[in-house]
């Protein structure tokens, strides 16, 4: 029972990353009707906005502090960040961190800025296109966007550590009178996707802007017809789409060290989320990112492995392939969608 | 003359002399001039080109003419390079079976997931078939490495069986790949003044794989099948309605060009005798998709001028270095010299794929039919200039 | 017994009866019009026939031999050819290759693995499909994209297409459509020229009452997914239910 449970919470985070990237390419299909192989490189570059932040809280100036020596008996350079400068070591130093949560600030405006730039530069030029095209022309700005990450930060994967407060491991079984424990900064991790998701959720629910979102996704043409000029609010909405990719990336730093290839790591695996829960469905993919997340982990479980061993590398694609043999428009997806 | 067109003839002598004076053609700078390091005409560079060649000729057959784009066909060149190693170790050291082998299974491979993939169509096609070679590519690092020996790849060792051949040779060493003899990497420079031309065995052996692959794709082209599939991209509907299967159709599209992947994989292990899973990314595939896109897909000729273009320039441009721009640059004034060489360097060396992906979206946008559609338009835009100048003196000549 | 016997057929979608209990018998070598009121289930019968939709019950029958549970490829192969209202053609071939691809399926069957052989010597081929394009009048636009031809043209290519099949049955879904009066008239013209030179039987789904009058040797009206009446095209016209049903709502 622990371990079901251990597993299931194992899956979570993943699981989190995938709804997070599958919601928004959900979002953009259902919406501009693209088909967006640059999704992931976008949850890339959010990542990189926090190891940039971190970078920069971290520009130093450099110090002789005659009182501390080394070894040889001469003064010691201190590098003394300015932001504890400014701000006192303890505040500035509380700030340095948590640069991977203030990044979300930081994130929001520049990724909502890459959106704009991607839809209104390029991908607005391939509304009419074939799919193929679309696929085509969003993985060389994949395959660019990657490049010049790794031009700027290397190649090799950057830590990027969470808050010293959340960066332990939490007993969770205790809470339901069991015993094991679980990374707190996971948890974190899988509150704050269910709170985006959330907010998405009520955002295209509850305003009349989603309203209109919703009835443009589900008959373009009529919305259209009622004068409301329902492209500028796609474009807005790819925008959003690619903040929520931004930060899942971002908060995905501390799991995972970001490096330059994340992006299609990603990439691939939202697709076949995307794929499985149902072109243009929003529950779909968040039903499925979990789902495939969750199944993943029990996967990689020694009991399972040693009945099936290599189950755990290949169960998301065993899964997509059955799901979309046996059931063509995914578990959510409507009718209509994508066939042929 | 063989059962072709005239202008497909003239194609195919064309692609014959490239290939075969590649040696000459890719060497045109003297081996000790500063330029030489411009040169491309290396037996292990010559070799990737044409296997590239003829991936992208396969491919091209499935996506130009059915429009199916997959974005899995690296697995079947890995299974290729696999099932060639494997028949080098079993046995013997020549190529032949060895490149039988890696057809037939990446044909059989191609069978199994043609079938399902093809169930569907459109963008879930390639997700289905992305999803088969993410798994084999998976598989093979895992599971699979009885078969494929995980990470570090299947190669040749002392105590290979090699049942027609010899386990190891007089002095002690793996045996090298041969065709009935004749070894692949033996080669023969041929120096001419400050020349150097380098004739290899296995580029010629390649080469001709590569002309006869390109022959058989201009007669599948140019057939009724190669018909019936331009019309599966065209209108699936009408299709159905002028009693025709499509899904055979199809099918044996996908098993062909699976079938050229495995080729290529074949000849990549003859040319090396090692195979590793990272062959069979999916970034792998998309690089057979680039090369078909960039030198245009449904075209004959296009995927071979991608294949070349793609190799030669990821080549060469991974040899430019800050130094060699400064000393292009050096006509410049000093501040300007290092500020071009500044705006460059990120596209060259490493740079390579940021410049790729860059001129993949590029020829997408304005280019969709790539390097020929651009070759078209050049020889169009130059006659029209041509019959405007033919037309200006043909009017004025009644008014005199 | 006619060519076509559709007996008892019904079409259900969801809580909609599409088809109620449809009979119908179309003889050989005439010319059958299914007219009927918007959302009467013209549309629905016709995807029955040829293998879209399969009927929840009922029989279709063609020439003795049951439709029902059999793709569309295999119907048309047992010799019934549809004509679509919008024209589906291979817009990225030229008009003389839309033309050959109809012959090849005849000759060759629903798959023909035919890779090495070259289009261009196969002269018996060509010869069948240039000898259509000029009875279609289009032998001077063989080698056009099909896609840039006049909607007029594409109408004609596409009843050429299914012609060189030499179908036993030629189903036509609203040949005129949305086309100008004088593009409806060469087709009426057209049809008339099909139906006088070749032993084919037509049945034809159209709205257009000029049309139909023009061409039908027996007309069924559907009203509700039902058939109200199947006559001679003059009891048609004093039929008091069918004006009612429907020319009462054009007139």
């Amino acid at each position: 029972m622990d371990a079901i449970l251990l597993q299931i919470l194992n899956g979570l985070d993943k699981g989190s990353a995938y709804a997070l990237i599958a919601l928004g390419l959900t979002l953009i299909f259902g919406t501009l009707g693209v088909v967006n192989f640059a999704h992931g490189a976008l949850f890339m570059i959010g990542a990189f906005c926090a190891v940039t932040l971190q970078r920069v809280l971290n520009f130093s100036y450099e110090d002789v502090d005659e009182s501390q020596k080394d070894f040889l008996g001469n003064a010691l350079k201190v590098k003394t960040p300015y932001v504890e400068a400014w701000f006192g070591p303890e505040f500035g130093g509380a700030i340095i961190d948590w640069a991977v949560p203030l990044a979300i600030l930081f994130a929001i405006p520049i990724m909502i800025a890459v959106g704009f730039i991607m839809e209104r530069g390029l991908i607005k030029h391939f509304y009419s296109r074939p799919h193929a095209d679309q696929i085509l022309v969003t993985f060389g700005l994949a395959i660019a966007l990657q490049e010049v990450i790794k031009y700027f930060y290397g190649a090799n994967p950057i830590q990027t550590p969470s808050p010293e407060a959340l960066s332990g491991v939490a007993n969770v079984g205790a809470l339901i009178g069991m015993d094991f424990v679980y990374p707190v900064w996971r948890i974190v991790y899988f509150f704050f996707s269910v709170v985006i998701i959330g907010a998405i959720f009520s955002f295209l629910q509850f305003t009349t802007f989603g309203m209109v979102v919703r009835a443009g996704m589900a008959d373009r043409e009529t919305v259209g017809l009622l004068g409301i000029n329902i492209n500028r609010r796609f474009t807005i909405m790819f925008g959003i789409a690619a903040a929520v990719a931004g930060l899942a990336g971002v908060m995905y730093t501390p799991i995972n060290s970001p490096n330059y290839h994340m992006g299609m790591d990603f990439l691939v695996l939202s697709f076949v989320v995307v794929v499985v829960g149902g072109m243009g469905s929003l529950p779909g993919a968040v039903l499925a990112g979990f789902m495939l997340g969750i199944l993943e982990s029990f996967a990689s479980m020694n009991e399972i492995k040693s009945i099936i061993p290599g189950i755990d590398q290949i169960i998301i694609y065993v899964v997509a392939i059955i799901i979309l043999l046996t059931r063509p428009r995914g578990l959510m997806g409507r009718k209509g969608v994508m066939e042929e | 003359m063989f059962g072709l067109e005239n202008k497909d003839i003239r194609m195919l002598l064309v692609v014959a002399v490239l290939t075969l004076c590649a040696p000459f053609i890719l060497n045109p700078f003297p081996t000790d001039s500063a330029l030489a390091q411009f040169n491309a005409g290396y037996p292990d560079l010559m070799q990737r080109f044409v296997i590239f060649g003829i991936f992208a000729v396969g491919f091209n057959i499935l996506f130009g003419l059915t429009g199916y784009l997959s974005f899995g066909h690296a697995a079947f060149l890995g299974v290729g390079s696999y099932s060639a190693v494997w028949m080098f170790k079993l046995l013997s050291m020549n190529v032949v079976p060895a490149i039988v082998l890696s057809v037939v299974i990446s044909g059989l491979f191609a069978l199994l997931i043609g079938f399902v993939s093809l169930r569907r169509s459109g963008i879930y096609f390639s997700i289905l078939t992305l999803a088969f070679a993410q798994m084999s590519f998976n598989l093979a690092y895992s599971v699979l490495t009885p078969i494929t020996n995980g990470e570090t790849g299947l190669q040749l060792t002392l105590d290979d069986p090699r049942i027609l051949g010899v386990s190891a040779t007089a002095d002690g060493s793996i045996p090298v790949t041969n065709l009935f003899g004749i070894e692949m990497r033996s080669t023969y420079e041929m120096v001419v003044g400050p020349w150097a031309f380098q004739f290899n065995a296995g580029y010629y052996l390649c080469a001709l794989v590569l002309l006869a692959a390109f022959y058989l794709s201009i007669r599948i082209f140019r057939s009724p099948f190669g018909m019936m599939l331009r019309a599966v991209k065209s209108n699936q509907q009408r299709m159905n309605y002028t009693g025709l299967n499509t899904k055979p159709y199809t099918l044996a599209a996908f098993v062909i060009s699976g079938m050229y992947a495995g080729l290529a994989g074949g000849l990549m292990a003859s040319m090396d005798p090692l195979a590793g899973a990272e062959r069979m990314q999916w970034t792998a595939s998309g690089e057979v998709v680039l090369m078909t896109i960039l030198g245009g897909a449904g075209t004959l000729i296009g995927p071979v001028l991608g294949a070349g273009f793609i190799k030669y320039f990821e080549n060469i441009f991974s040899k430019i270095n800050d130094q060699v721009l400064h000393s292009w640059f050096a006509f410049m004034p000093d501040g300007l010299e290092d500020f071009v060489v500044f705006v460059v360097h990120p596209f060259i060396g490493k740079g390579w794929h940021l410049t790729l992906g860059i001129l993949f979206m590029l020829v997408v946008v304005f280019l969709p039919g790539g390097l020929v559609e651009g070759g078209q338009r050049i020889a169009k835009w130059v006659k029209t200039r041509k019959g405007n100048d033919d037309e200006t003196p043909g009017k004025t000549t009644p008014a005199e | 017994m006619g060519i076509l016997e559709v007996k008892n057929v019904g079409k259900r979608f969801g809580g909609l009866q599409a088809l109620g209990d449809v009979n119908l018998s179309v003889k050989e070598n005439t010319v059958h019009a299914i007219i009927g009121p918007n959302g009467a289930g013209k549309s629905t019968l016709l995807n029955c026939l040829v293998g879209k939709l399969i009927p929840d019950t009922g029989s279709v029958m063609f020439d003795g031999q049951s439709v029902l549970g059999r793709k569309p490829f295999e119907i048309n192969q047992m010799g019934i050819s549809r004509v679509f209202q919008t024209p589906e053609i291979f817009g990225d071939l030229t008009v003389l290759e839309n033309m050959l691809i109809p012959c090849f399926a005849k000759r060759d069957g629903a798959f023909s693995l035919n890779a090495i052989s070259a289009v261009s010597g196969q002269k018996d081929m060509l010869e069948t499909a240039e000898k259509m394009l000029v009875e279609m009048n289009m032998a001077d636009k063989r080698h056009m994209h099909s896609a840039s031809l006049s909607r007029g043209d594409k109408r004609r290519l596409e009843i050429g297409m299914c012609l060189s099949q030499e179908p036993r049955l030629l189903l036509l879904d609203e040949p005129t459509a949305g086309m100008a009066r004088a593009d409806t008239n060469n087709t009426i013209d057209l049809l008339k020229e099909i139906k006088e030179q070749r032993d084919i039987t037509i049945a034809i789904i159209e709205h257009d009452m000029h049309v139909v009058f023009s061409l039908a040797d027996r007309i069924t009206v559907l009203a509700q997914g039902t058939p109200l009446v199947e006559d001679d095209p003059q009891n048609i016209r004093g039929n008091p239910k069918v004006r009612e049903a429907y020319l009462g709502e054009s007139a």
